[in-house]
């Protein structure tokens, strides 16, 4: 059973309440037009082996050479979560035979990483991420190969191999055990995904495989000694790495109560059934004799790089998020969504650039962004960098309403033929009449109708029946096909109804 | 005249341009050599053409009036450890049989970009993992030498450069490619009376030879002289972005600074390099070789390299280390041999491939290598003998505060027979027991002919120098070359 509270997740076992601590470590394909140690495509989705050098297939006498966009996407992300960036790190080589591993061994960094310990702060609650923060350190960055694709569906008794993605660099992010509850390492990756991706080092595409995680999960009495881990390999959703945790912590408190013990092993999720399976024990875990690899030699950074590196970073999803809020103005919920995704926050940033007076309108924009904008994305299925209506356009619909050309209520009216044909709101406005009707004149005539045709609401109203009020706007309205402004309707209405 | 089969290369560069023969001529004189050279097994492969073309080429340039590279028209033999595009290359195991690489080598492609044709890809010990040349997959090369006993028993030409060695020795290729791990260019030349050079780790690109143990091999020349070598290793140097461990330094014009003139230079005497059991012959030659260099005018000193007698031990872990991973790649899936027994899966295919594919040697310095890298094991035999390594380097550095170079000999001994030591692993690895300290530090050495045992057979010494200073060993090799008067060759049996 499990019991949630606020700010604790807890399994609840025979014996009492157990606590329980994951720690992540996410593989994120680094962007980059080559792979790490060769100038073959990292393309996604060419045709098998398409993408493939001397070196990613291992011939002999091929040698690696480093990618140095590589090591400076990983820099730039070290330097994201306020990393110890070290400026000697080194290679070494995970020796393991495996058909999709052409060399016999990954390149990988075990000794000497290049990023040391950093720190992300993730928030539990969206609407408030102040006050509901909490800080996971990260214990290390490093740069490793990717390894090719087996495909087991393509002969009836031989497997083939795609050594497309074979080579591709990955940085290795390796969070420490400072979570304790599935909303946490969704948090987490969420918050990670951000960083990666305004940082600009990873596209952070999980159905791809771009970005997958490693989750290590132990079970204790609240406060006691750490217990043993499992680690669950490749789980590529953050629904799955929450189902893992779930499946998991259950799984070891009923092992725990039942009188076993957890056994250190490499586990894998199965989401059809959803649940995770032994694949290794430790007793039978590789021995991957790790040594420096000397085809590579050491990698050593200048403060120079170092600092370029520091000086190419955009405003972080953080300090952005305070920005809005305390320059900007937004609540801490518009804040919080309009920063999540970097995209949103270059929209929304475009968005206001193009109007003469960004802090006036940003209040109103961000709301129309985050219910209007959302709102159709998300019917239609669409990322905001595929919206059919560009920032501009949502500008120009925001100054017709704010000079009270149209009303709030038209103008999701025009938003709609926009997403239809494109067309710009002024020109929709224009050509089907749509602005709103301003003149008291035209307006006290209608309500003077309005009002003939019902003599005894008018009278109920008058004896105190207030509630009717709506009623004579939207009589008044709808007369006037929606196109009256509804300030000036109610300050009429008031003065005639008395 | 000297016969065109006796020249060098400095001797048939100046031949082709003065007019004396043409290019062409000196690939059909080789090619011939070759041709009636099969009882050395020397040749894996022979490509003619390849020699053809480029003296043909050369034969051009000449007529056109350009200027010749520094190779030209000089048709080389190349150890089959260098990839060569459309030429099979195996490094003499059966593991890479039938392969055909779809690219060339830095060091070959340096060299016939300099004017080199080739006439054909050389035997050698397996992976270069050998002394003696006995663990080719394709049967060991024999030695064009023979002792003076009347025994006529076939000798060794050395490894893992034996088939560079023999040809050259033999006047079957003015010159030749070879590779030094621990010693297999500078042993195999002593063993035939040739000069063989192993430059400063990373002067010559790795790209695309096939790796043994990456933190020590070295392309280097073997040849006739001191003057051949510095021609050859010249078209052979060069920083290589494709290695990430070649030197981007620019590459001396070691010919044209030769000079025997040693005044002023410091010999370094190492008291380690006196073994025991080694024969009064090795002792002797070391003796006049000390008398030569001060002849040229060096001063001799002795100094010590305390660490010397752990460079054996510490180099027979990191090279079979890294051979260990290097050879993994050798897998059966994506090219070479693959052996798929009925119904086997991925496992059972790579033991039955690698089971069938590598020799006895091979298999053995992968085992040493998977267990000296092994959790529990790394600690105490890699790290450690990284550490000695280090301690090896740091012996060389101190011994230049009083010397510019060192004087030892090559080998502990004259060529042995084939299949002499071919049961005692150990005995075959003391083969190399003055050799390995200066590949360790990554520093030049040659191994210079100086003199012929009691059964006629050739002794070598060695000039190990400070890093990137080869000037210094082609200097000291060339005063010893000039002072040795080393002229016997081998009789021609074959």
């Amino acid at each position: 059973m499990v019991k949630m509270t606020e700010s604790t997740y807890r399994i609840q076992g025979g014996t009492g309440e157990w606590e329980v601590v994951i720690g992540l470590e996410v593989h994120a394909q680094i962007t980059s037009k080559s792979k790490l140690f060769s100038g073959a495509s990292t393309e996604f989705g060419a045709e098998p082996n398409t993408q493939v050098s001397l070196v990613d297939a291992a011939m002999p006498g091929m040698l690696p050479t480093l990618n140095g966009e590589c090591v400076r996407q990983a820099v730039r992300t070290g330097l994201a979560i306020n990393a110890q960036i070290n400026k000697y790190s080194r290679f070494d080589r995970k020796n393991c035979f495996y058909a999709d591993l052409p060399q016999g061994y990954q390149i990988s960094q075990l000794y000497h990483p290049i990023v040391g310990e950093g720190v992300i702060q993730i928030s539990l609650d969206e609407k408030d991420p102040d006050a509901h923060g909490k800080a996971i350190g990260v214990e290390r960055i490093h740069i490793e190969q990717d390894a090719g694709k087996l495909m087991h569906d393509q002969h009836p008794t031989m497997s083939y191999v795609d050594l497309n993605r074979c080579g591709v660099a990955l940085m290795e992010i390796v969070s420490k055990p400072d979570m304790t509850s599935p909303k946490e390492a969704a948090a987490y990756v969420r918050k990670l995904r951000s960083i990666l991706r305004y940082v600009g080092s990873c596209d952070g595409n999980m159905e791809q495989g771009s970005m997958r995680a490693d989750v290590n999960v132990s079970v204790r009495k609240p406060g006691g000694e750490l217990g043993t881990r499992t680690e669950t390999k490749n789980v590529n959703s953050m629904r799955f790495i929450q189902a893992v945790i779930e499946y998991e912590a259950q799984r070891q408190v009923d092992l725990i109560e039942d009188g076993g013990e957890v056994v250190q092993e490499t586990r894998l999720f199965d989401p059809d059934r959803n649940e995770t399976r032994s694949m290794r024990s430790k007793e039978d875990a590789h021995d991957y004799r790790y040594f420096p690899d000397p085809d590579l030699l050491p990698l050593e950074l200048e403060d120079d790089f170092i600092f370029d590196c520091k000086a190419s970073l955009p405003e972080l999803p953080d300090e952005k998020r305070a920005r809005y809020k305390n320059v900007l103005g937004l609540s801490a919920y518009n804040a919080a969504v309009l920063t999540a995704e970097h995209e949103t926050a270059l929209w929304f940033e475009e968005l206001l650039e193009t109007t003469d007076k960004p802090e006036e309108i940003a209040s109103s924009a961000a709301n129309w962004v985050t219910s209007e904008l959302f709102g159709a994305l998300n019917r239609l299925g669409l990322g905001i960098e595929n919206s059919p209506v560009s920032p501009a356009q949502a500008a120009e619909l925001l100054g017709l309403i704010a000079d009270g050309t149209i009303s709030g209520k038209i103008a999701k009216q025009v938003f709609e033929i926009m997403l239809e044909t494109g067309d710009g709101a002024r020109k929709i406005v224009e050509e089907q009449g749509l602005k709103q009707e301003s003149d008291t004149g035209a307006i006290e005539k209608v309500i003077a109708e309005v009002m003939a045709a019902n003599e005894d609401k008018v009278a109920q109203y008058r004896d105190g029946k207030d509630k009717l009020f709506g009623f004579f706007v939207g009589q008044t309205m709808k007369a006037m096909q929606g196109k009256a402004n509804p300030q000036v309707v109610n300050e009429l209405l008031k003065k005639t109804l008395g | 005249m000297t016969a065109i089969f006796e020249m060098g290369i400095a001797g048939i560069r100046s031949g082709i341009a003065d007019g004396d023969f043409t290019a062409k001529e000196v690939a059909e004189t080789f090619i011939a050599r070759v041709s009636a050279a099969k009882p050395l097994n020397a040749f894996l492969v022979e490509t003619p053409e390849h020699a053809l073309a480029a003296a043909e080429a050369t034969d051009k340039a000449k007529a056109a009036g350009e200027t010749l590279g520094k190779m030209a028209g000089v048709p080389i033999g190349m150890k089959d450890l260098f990839c060569t595009q459309g030429v099979e290359t195996t490094a003499a195991s059966g593991i890479l049989k039938g392969f055909v690489p779809q690219y060339e080598s830095t060091v070959s492609s340096n060299l016939f970009q300099a004017g080199a044709g080739m006439l054909g890809k050389l035997n050698l010990d397996q992976f270069a993992m050998g002394s003696s040349n006995e663990t080719s997959a394709f049967g060991n090369v024999i030695s064009p030498w023979r002792r003076n006993d009347g025994g006529n028993s076939d000798l060794t030409p050395g490894g893992s450069s034996g088939g560079s060695a023999a040809v050259v020795s033999g006047r079957i290729a003015p010159a030749a490619t070879g590779t030094d791990t621990g010693g297999s260019i500078r042993q195999p030349a002593a063993f035939t009376g040739i000069t063989g050079f192993k430059p400063t780790y990373g002067r010559c690109s790795r790209w695309g030879t096939i790796a043994f143990a990456s933190s020590l091999d070295q392309a280097g020349p073997m040849a006739h002289d001191v003057r051949d070598c510095a021609i050859m290793l010249g078209s052979m140097a060069g920083f290589d972005a494709k290695d990430s461990t070649s030197l981007d330094l620019p590459v001396p014009d070691w010919e044209a600074a030769l000079s025997s003139n040693l005044a002023g230079k410091k010999i370094g005497i190492p008291k380690e390099y006196r073994v025991e059991n080694m024969p009064a012959e090795i002792d002797a030659l070391w003796e006049k070789g000390i008398e030569m260099l001060k002849d040229a005018g060096a001063t001799i000193v002795d100094v010590s390299l305390p660490h010397t007698k752990y460079a054996l031990p510490a180099y027979y872990i990191i090279a079979p280390a890294e051979a260990s991973s290097n050879l993994s790649r050798y897998d059966g899936v994506r090219y070479g041999l693959r052996d798929l027994p009925d119904g086997a899966g991925l496992q059972d295919m790579y033991a039955a491939t690698r089971e069938a594919g590598f020799g006895p040697e091979v298999k053995r310095r992968i085992m040493i290598g998977t267990y000296v890298l092994s959790a529990g094991y790394y600690d105490a035999y890699y790290t450690q003998a990284q550490k000695v390594r280090t301690l090896i380097s740091q012996d060389f550095d101190k011994a230049w505060n009083s010397c510019d170079l060192l004087l030892t000999p090559t080998a502990p001994s004259a060529a042995f027979g084939l299949g002499e030591k071919m049961d005692d692993p150990l005995a075959m690895y003391l083969n190399d027991v003055f050799t390995v300290p200066s590949s360790l530090a990554g520093l030049p050495a040659m191994s210079v002919p100086a003199g012929i045992d009691g059964k006629g057979l050739p002794l070598g010494l060695q000039i190990i120098g400070k890093a990137l200073d080869e000037q210094s060993v082609f200097n000291a090799g060339l005063a010893i070359e000039e002072r040795a008067g080393f002229v016997a060759k081998p009789e021609q049996w074959w």
